[in-house]
């Protein structure tokens, strides 16, 4: 390169047919966005409910291939991930470019503050840094082959869901529930969670400033979070090395303008030597070559023009190897995840696998969280399981409480952190009656802050709405005189812990609200036998229902 | 390249010395805008509460918001003197138990005019199958809806709750959601915007409360269709007891003062008809059930125009409980709510 060409803004473009590759491409992205949306929307309980509406993330093929590392197998439709790893043997990066609801998100955003020919160029010209977050998931890769989930944190699927989940879906029906007040007309079924109070998530704060953050860096960086962060495009950047097609430039058409670059989506240098791993194949170079110098084909390639595998050395891929390996003991001895020091708040969805093997398979996508229809469901934070824990679900009765027939979080799980288990199996009938139900945890009564044990005033809400059969929350007649003078008959409550199923109802009607009286914690949940709080059940077979 | 033209002129005299003296005209205008608005601003902050536009809060109170509560009108239909305040329908299908208990009361076109809007209320309160009488009946709120749109030509029907579970799924799996769609009634979810204050005079507790109020505007007669249960607190769950799913707010407190309220709920709404469901009654374990084994199956629908009259019939009749009435229900005989003791207004249609 000599000298610099003059810049011709806009490029002289000659009659463009409508149905070019970047068009199409466009429509490919505000389809799969639509059905991102979509299986939100769907998924409410009032909708389909217990539809299988995950099918983006199912089609993650880190999501499935970081499990199988660390569960040795392949859930329930996991397999779908063949898919975008046969596409991109084909094509490269193509689930960047042409299906990822977040890459579309982002490249709208850019496209929306788009700030001139020069300033795009400068900006999508390659930089070496792009090669960190093949580092990042080298090491999560490892973390997970070793038994610990960790993808989650930075995956895009994962991040749309959970984003949309806790801080774009309430901000939406926040909003439309507004128009439907300002209008004074029902408008229900454009909200995501109909005919309930509105929906709250605990930490939706941080999780909406980082996404926000995410999306809102490309009105100066245009696709950051894809060229520097994405782990699940750095995956994909490993397997596009064998893409059969690919961007070829014809070096005696070029005449090095580098328009090429003007809306190039990945940073992927097509105006010299290519890197492959992170094209997008977003054929945007294609529509902006005024030479015809480029072409996405597979035969009779430059083999000069580009550069297959990922701009990482070997010591580089070490030192990711290297990070992973020393991130499981700091994750693992951090005590939270242990059988001794588990937190009694980390009370996890009925269907849930032992809590080992829960994190091994939890990618913290919180659907199960979107699903849930009494919004107990709760991203975890710091404080229930440590950092290797956060933003799983947990259940929160504060809030409200567990409903009995209801198993919509395990029919979305992706990866069977959370089994899927029939309402019949979640209540020990029919079949199941021998296992007894799935017990969540236990309850206990704080008699200093219960109001007929430490105040004299009748209340009993816990009894009146416990639903086992016979009810686990008992009530004796005890007369007692108050502070006035007055007699009063109090029904005094107590637990009978082998009918309790930590439903948590209880708790969440307690009138004791900040600091309810009665409370379910996680000691004798049934998923795990080391953490269990009765040696055998005192229920004779005849209370059985 | 207009814009390039003058720019460059700007750099050009970027450095040189530009004289930027107030004139006389300008510095009037300027001077004349700031006093305007400095004196707007300081009308909006000091100026007296009671001056229009005056924004001052010398209390402190003035941003608190005030509330006014709604009122509802009285939904019963006056009946002549000797008119059957509690018909009694036995044997026969649900439909047939259900004409028959309002032809003892004179038959509902009595009651429901062509072009009203009925609001009927069952209890969806838990997210239990039928069958376990934790809930009203779903066939009896079908053939109630369809008697309302096709016998009474009734010009809607809605069908409201707010349940302690999630609203959607306790109608989907109580079987009321379907029965209301095959009947051709309308449901009503409770979600964040549903709720007014609402005014019952001479309530003790509840006199201003948060109330279900969105179903309820324009209707012109209600319907309670309530399940016969087993209570702990308060012995038995019937027809007033019902009223309490359209209450909002912090209703887990009233279980304080669990008499008191129910006989407030007997004067929150009076409605047109009360409908107890005998079919299956709830005899242990309530009012949540969960054991099939503890519903009482009968042959039996009430309907009343007096609730008290049919809750203390249902409470001896249905639950077998004896004549030693709860003490609500003479609590709300006290407020003028109905007579528990009716034995020569009642009709049994067999």
């Amino acid at each position: 390169m000599s000298k610099k060409p003059e810049l011709i803004y806009p490029p002289p473009t000659p009659a463009k047919k409508f149905l070019r590759l970047t068009n199409i491409r466009i429509m490919s992205q505000v389809l799969f966005f639509a059905i991102f949306i979509g299986s939100i929307w769907l998924s409410w309980t009032s909708r389909v409910g217990g539809y299988h509406t995950s099918f983006l993330l199912e089609i993650d093929p880190l999501v499935a291939v970081s499990t199988a590392l660390s569960t040795h197998s392949i859930y329930r439709y996991l397999g779908g991930a063949l898919i975008i790893i046969v596409l991109t043997f084909l094509f490269g990066r193509v689930f960047c470019g042409w299906i990822c609801p977040m890459g579309a998100l982002q490249q709208f955003t850019a496209w929306l503050f788009r700030r001139g020919a020069k300033r795009q160029i400068d900006d999508n010209r390659y930089n070496k840094k792009q090669s960190y977050k093949y580092i990042m998931v080298g090491a999560m890769l490892v973390l997970a082959a070793m038994g610990a989930l960790q993808i989650g944190l930075m995956d895009p699927i994962v991040w749309m869901y959970r984003a949309f989940t806790t801080f774009i879906a309430p901000m939406w029906d926040m909003l439309v529930s507004g128009v439907e007040t300002l209008l004074s007309m029902d408008l229900s079924q454009a909200k995501f969670a109909p005919g309930v109070a509105p929906r709250i998530f605990a930490g939706s704060f941080v999780i909406g400033l980082i996404f926000f953050g995410f999306i809102i860096i490309n009105v100066r960086h245009h696709r950051f979070f894809c060229r520097f962060l994405c782990p699940l495009g750095a995956f994909l950047g490993m397997l596009s090395r064998f893409a059969v097609f690919r961007m070829d430039r014809n070096v005696s058409k070029c005449t090095d303008c580098n328009l090429c670059l003007l809306r190039c989506e990945g940073a992927s240098e097509p105006q010299a030597k290519l890197v492959e791993s992170e094209c997008f194949s977003c054929m945007n170079c294609l529509d902006d070559c005024p030479d015809d110098a480029l072409r996405f084909a597979a035969h009779g390639l430059d083999k000069n023009q580009a550069q297959m595998e990922p701009d990482l050395s070997r010591r580089q891929w070490v030192l990711s190897g290297v990070i992973g390996a020393v991130s499981y003991p700091m994750l693992k001895n951090n005590a939270y995840s242990s059988d001794e020091n588990f937190s009694p708040d980390l009370i996890r969805p009925p269907g849930s696998v032992e809590e080992s093997e829960f994190l091994e398979r939890c990618i913290k996508c919180d659907q199960c969280i979107n699903v849930c229809p009494t919004n107990v469901l709760q991203p975890a934070s710091l404080a229930e399981g440590g950092i290797e824990a956060l933003w799983t679900p947990v259940m929160n009765f504060k809030i409200k409480h567990c409903q009995l027939k209801c198993n919509l979080c395990s029919e979305v799980c992706p990866t069977g952190a959370i089994r899927k288990i029939t309402v019949a199996e979640k209540l020990g009938e029919g079949e199941f009656r021998e296992q007894g139900p799935v017990v969540l945890g236990t309850a206990f009564i704080n008699r200093s802050r219960c109001l007929p044990w430490a105040n004299q005033i009748p209340c009993v809400v816990c009894e009146e709405v416990c639903p086992t059969s016979p009810k686990a929350i008992q009530t004796f007649d005890e007369e007692d005189k108050n502070a006035f003078g007055q007699i009063v008959t109090l029904n005094k409550p107590k637990i009978e812990p082998d009918l309790c199923i930590g439903c948590g109802i209880c708790e969440s009607e307690c009138p004791v609200q900040d600091d309810p009286a009665v409370y379910i914690t996680a000691v004798g949940e049934s998923r795990s036998p080391e953490r269990r709080l009765l040696l055998e059940s005192r229920v004779p077979d005849e209370f059985r229902s | 390249m207009k814009n390039t033209i003058m720019s460059n002129n700007d750099t050009e005299k970027k450095d040189a010395y530009r004289p930027n003296t107030l004139s006389r005209r300008e510095l009037l205008l300027r001077g004349t805008g700031a006093a305007a608005a400095v004196a707007g601003m300081g009308y909006l902050a000091l100026a007296p509460e009671h001056w229009r536009g005056s924004l001052k809060d010398s209390t402190g109170l003035r941003s608190v918001p005030v509330e006014e509560p709604k009122l509802l009108p009285d939904f019963s239909v006056a009946a002549p003197y000797n008119q059957h305040v509690l018909g009694i329908g036995r044997t026969g299908t649900i439909e047939q138990l259900l004409r028959k208990a309002l032809d003892g009361i004179g038959g509902i076109q009595r009651y429901i005019q062509p072009g009203d809007v009925v609001l009927v209320k069952p209890n969806v309160a838990f997210d239990r199958s039928p069958n376990l009488g934790a809930t009203s009946s779903p066939d009896i709120l079908k053939a109630l809806v369809n008697m309302l749109l096709v016998d009474c030509r009734a010009r809607e029907v809605r069908i409201a709750d707010n349940p302690i579970e999630s609203p959607a799924d306790c109608f989907e799996k109580s079987g009321i959601k379907r029965a209301a769609i095959e009947s051709g009634g309308r449901i009503y979810l409770p979600d964040g915007n549903a709720f007014e204050l609402l005014n019952t005079p001479g309530a003790t507790l509840i006199e201003k409360w948060p109330f279900f109020y969105r179903p309820f505007k324009d209707v012109t007669k209600v319907i309670g269709l309530a399940a016969v249960k087993d209570h702990n607190l308060c012995s038995a769950s019937m027809g007033i007891k019902n009223w309490y799913g359209l209450l909002g707010g912090k209703r887990n407190t009233f279980h304080q003062n669990i008499h008191e309220i129910i006989a407030d709920l007997s004067m929150l709404i009076k409605p047109t008809l009360t409908i107890l469901d005998g079919t299956h009654v709830l005899m242990a374990n309530g009012p949540t059930g969960g054991d099939p084994n503890l519903v009482k199956k009968g042959e039996v629908v009430l309907a009343a125009t007096d609730q008290v009259t049919a809750d203390a019939w249902a409470f001896e009749h249905l639950l077998e409980r004896g004549t030693n009435y709860p003490d609500y229900l003479y609590r709300s005989e006290a407020r003028g709510s109905g007579k528990i003791h009716n034995t020569d207004r009642l009709r049994e249609v067999i």
